[in-house]
């Protein structure tokens, strides 16, 4: 029990027991899982193993059947809404790339870029050169400086993820949730987006689920790999990988 | 606030406003100004009709900025246009004073009918003009922001949210259609007199009233101007295309609706209390569902998310309809109905968004094409293929 409470005072993340159903499937079971501060993580797993909803259950998109969500080890995420989550400093990144098409990508980063939210506060704003500055440096960071004044929607598929992380940079959360970035990227764009995520590891901690192997293994981080909805193996990429039960779930029986 | 209005000044909202404001001087000069035989005259009944046009733009412009900037598709904005209307007819009521029929200084004359012996509470302070106007803003503003609440914070949206604004406005249709309302009923409010201790008819007044009507007008381009320009109408256009992204950006999308919602209805009230001293009588036909379906269609036609947009469809499908419910009163409805299906189906920008889009579109191949170095534009295959034997 103390060494829970130790768990939980250290961790960034803290999840235990969690369960989610819908309409009598259990999309998460029981799962549990602990983010320490500073760490980035990947997570794997089957197609229905609970990944996104995880993730709707940290942001506050979906409420749990039961279980506890704490951040910091004292917020209890259960009790917020998406908006006030992502105010405490939790950003997402979504599996298919939202952005806000008919805005340019410098408007699209200022909208993420971390600030007074309220109605009069954003009636009333003027950017100050400090965000400038900052827009400036996310800009050169993801690589779309020359796109700046293009609109959102006219940007290709990987563009668009890039455009999405560094949204989640203006955002400067302490936790970054980041749902399959390499989806639909091509060989380069993928081995791009991973030396990107590394980067913003170093002074964020983050979340990563993927399905790409080769993605993962170039991330180089532990491994958390779900499976109907609880976790069923943890540690390296190669350690999880030499998992038997892994190999039985991926490969088939 | 005064900075805030400033800010609203661009290449697009300026123009507007400056002919707006040019309208509000000239055409009272020239009906008043002008003796009839001159060809420059505009006569009563232009000025009338005009100065009602203006107001159905007004409530146009409102409805762009919940549909048109934030995507919520109001069905019911004629409710808070006839709320204002109301307002401002019940100040012109108890203006008449003991010149009604029945001669009661303080009841208006429905209320004598009604056997009624003293005036309801809510009546009260209606007598000054200063409450009527703060209740023109305040009751379509207090109405929106109730609705909202529970509306934007259950997350209604979607033709579901037009479903309940088309309900809002149903029920008060039929709840002002009562005698017991205490708001003349059927009938409604009219016989007006006058106002501020002006003949509500002569051409005087007649000409205030239209350059009230042009200079709110004016107004409420610059106050969505000024909005749409700051962040938070940024924040506006990304709740429109990504509602779930922006809560997850952290903004409070219920808030930011209820905020426009709000705005957009207090226009809306002024449209209507603008409105009514110009046509003499306020019924509550005016809640008719069809009305602010409507607007809907002038704000389609005209090209929504657009500032001018609005104002031109407003009074391009107003001036069709006084034209065609002149001439060929049978055709109107389906010419309205036709314009709505050809404006969706091959406008869906709208006028005013389709010169936009294509004027920006020439704007960037000029810009490209100077990148180029003024190198020749590339042939296109057409240009390479023979011309087809005749």
């Amino acid at each position: 029990m103390n060494a829970t409470n130790d768990q939980l005072a250290t961790s960034l993340l803290y999840l235990d027991g969690v369960t989610v159903s819908f309409d009598g499937f259990r999309a998460l079971n029981r799962l549990s899982l602990v983010l320490g501060k500073g760490e980035m993580r990947a997570i794997i797993g089957p197609n229905g193993a609970g990944k996104t909803t995880m993730m709707d259950v940290i942001t506050g998109k979906t409420r749990p059947d039961a279980g506890d969500v704490f951040f910091e080890g004292a917020i209890d995420l259960t009790k917020h809404d998406e908006a006030e989550i992502a105010g405490l400093g939790i950003g997402r990144k979504f599996q298919k790339p939202t952005v806000f098409e008919s805005q340019t990508v410098r408007d699209n980063l200022e909208l993420a870029l971390a600030g007074d939210r309220g109605i009069f506060a954003t009636l009333l704003h003027r950017p100050s050169a400090e965000e400038t500055s900052r827009i400036e440096a996310i800009l050169e960071t993801i690589r779309l400086g020359h796109l700046r004044d293009r609109l959102a929607g006219s940007l290709s598929h990987g563009q668009r993820q890039w455009l999405e992380i560094g949204m989640l940079l203006a955002q400067d959360p302490k936790l970054l949730l980041v749902d399959e970035p390499a989806a639909g990227m091509t060989d380069e764009e993928t081995k791009e987006t991973a030396i990107l995520l590394k980067r913003i590891a170093q002074t964020h901690s983050v979340v990563v689920v993927e399905h790409d192997m080769t993605f993962v293994r170039d991330l180089d981080v532990k491994v958390t790999v779900l499976h109907e909805g609880s976790v069923l193996a943890e540690g390296t990429l190669d350690h999880v990988s030499a998992d038997p039960r892994v190999i039985e779930v991926y490969l088939g029986r | 606030m005064a900075r805030f209005l400033l800010g609203a000044l661009d290449r697009r909202a300026t123009p507007i406003a400056l002919v707006l404001l040019v309208v509000a001087v000239l055409v009272p000069v020239a009906h008043l100004g002008l003796p009839a035989s001159h060809p420059l005259h505009v006569p009563t009944y232009i000025v009338a009709l005009v100065g009602k046009y203006l107001c159905y733009a007004l409530l146009a412009v409102a409805l762009n900025l919940v549909w048109g900037y934030c995507g919520i598709l109001s069905l019911g904005h004629g409710a808070f246009f006839a709320l204002g209307g109301y307002a401002m007819g019940m100040y012109l009521m108890r203006q008449i004073g003991s010149r009604g029929v029945y001669g009661n200084p303080t009841l208006p004359d429905f209320m004598v009918f009604l056997n009624w012996k003293s005036l309801p509470w809510y009546w009260h302070g209606f007598d000054q003009f200063w409450f009527a106007a703060l209740m023109v803003l305040l009751v379509p503003g207090l109405l929106a922001f109730v609705f909202g609440w529970f509306a934007f914070r259950s997350r209604v949206t979607g033709v579901y949210l037009s479903i309940i604004t088309q309900a809002l406005t149903y029920a008060l249709l039929l709840a002002f259609f009562r005698n017991d309302m205490g708001f003349g009923g059927n009938n409604g409010l009219t016989d007006f007199k006058d106002m501020l201790g002006f003949n509500i008819q002569s051409s005087t007044t007649r000409s205030a009233l239209f350059a009230a009507s042009a200079i709110a007008l004016a107004l409420g381009v610059l106050i969505t101007s000024a909005i749409v320009r700051s962040k938070f109408g940024k924040v506006l256009i990304a709740v429109r295309d990504a509602e779930s992204r922006t809560r997850f950006l952290g903004y409070r999308v219920e808030h930011v609706k209820l905020f426009a919602f709000v705005v957009s209805a207090c226009m809306a009230g002024v449209a209507g209390a603008l409105y009514v001293p110009q046509v003499g009588i306020i019924n509550p036909s005016e809640f008719a569902p069809a009305n602010s379906i409507e607007v809907v269609i002038w704000t389609a036609v005209g090209g929504r998310a657009t500032l001018a947009g609005p104002i031109v469809g407003a009074l391009l499908v107003n001036g069709m309809k006084t034209w065609f419910t002149g001439a060929l009163p049978e055709a109107w409805l389906f010419v309205l109905g036709g314009l709505f299906v050809a404006v969706t189906l091959f406008l869906p920008r709208g006028i005013v968004g389709t010169l936009a889009h294509g004027w920006n579109a020439l704007a960037e191949r000029r810009r490209a094409a100077a990148a180029e170095g003024g190198r020749d534009p590339e042939p296109k295959p057409s240009d390479l293929e023979p011309a087809p034997a005749e």
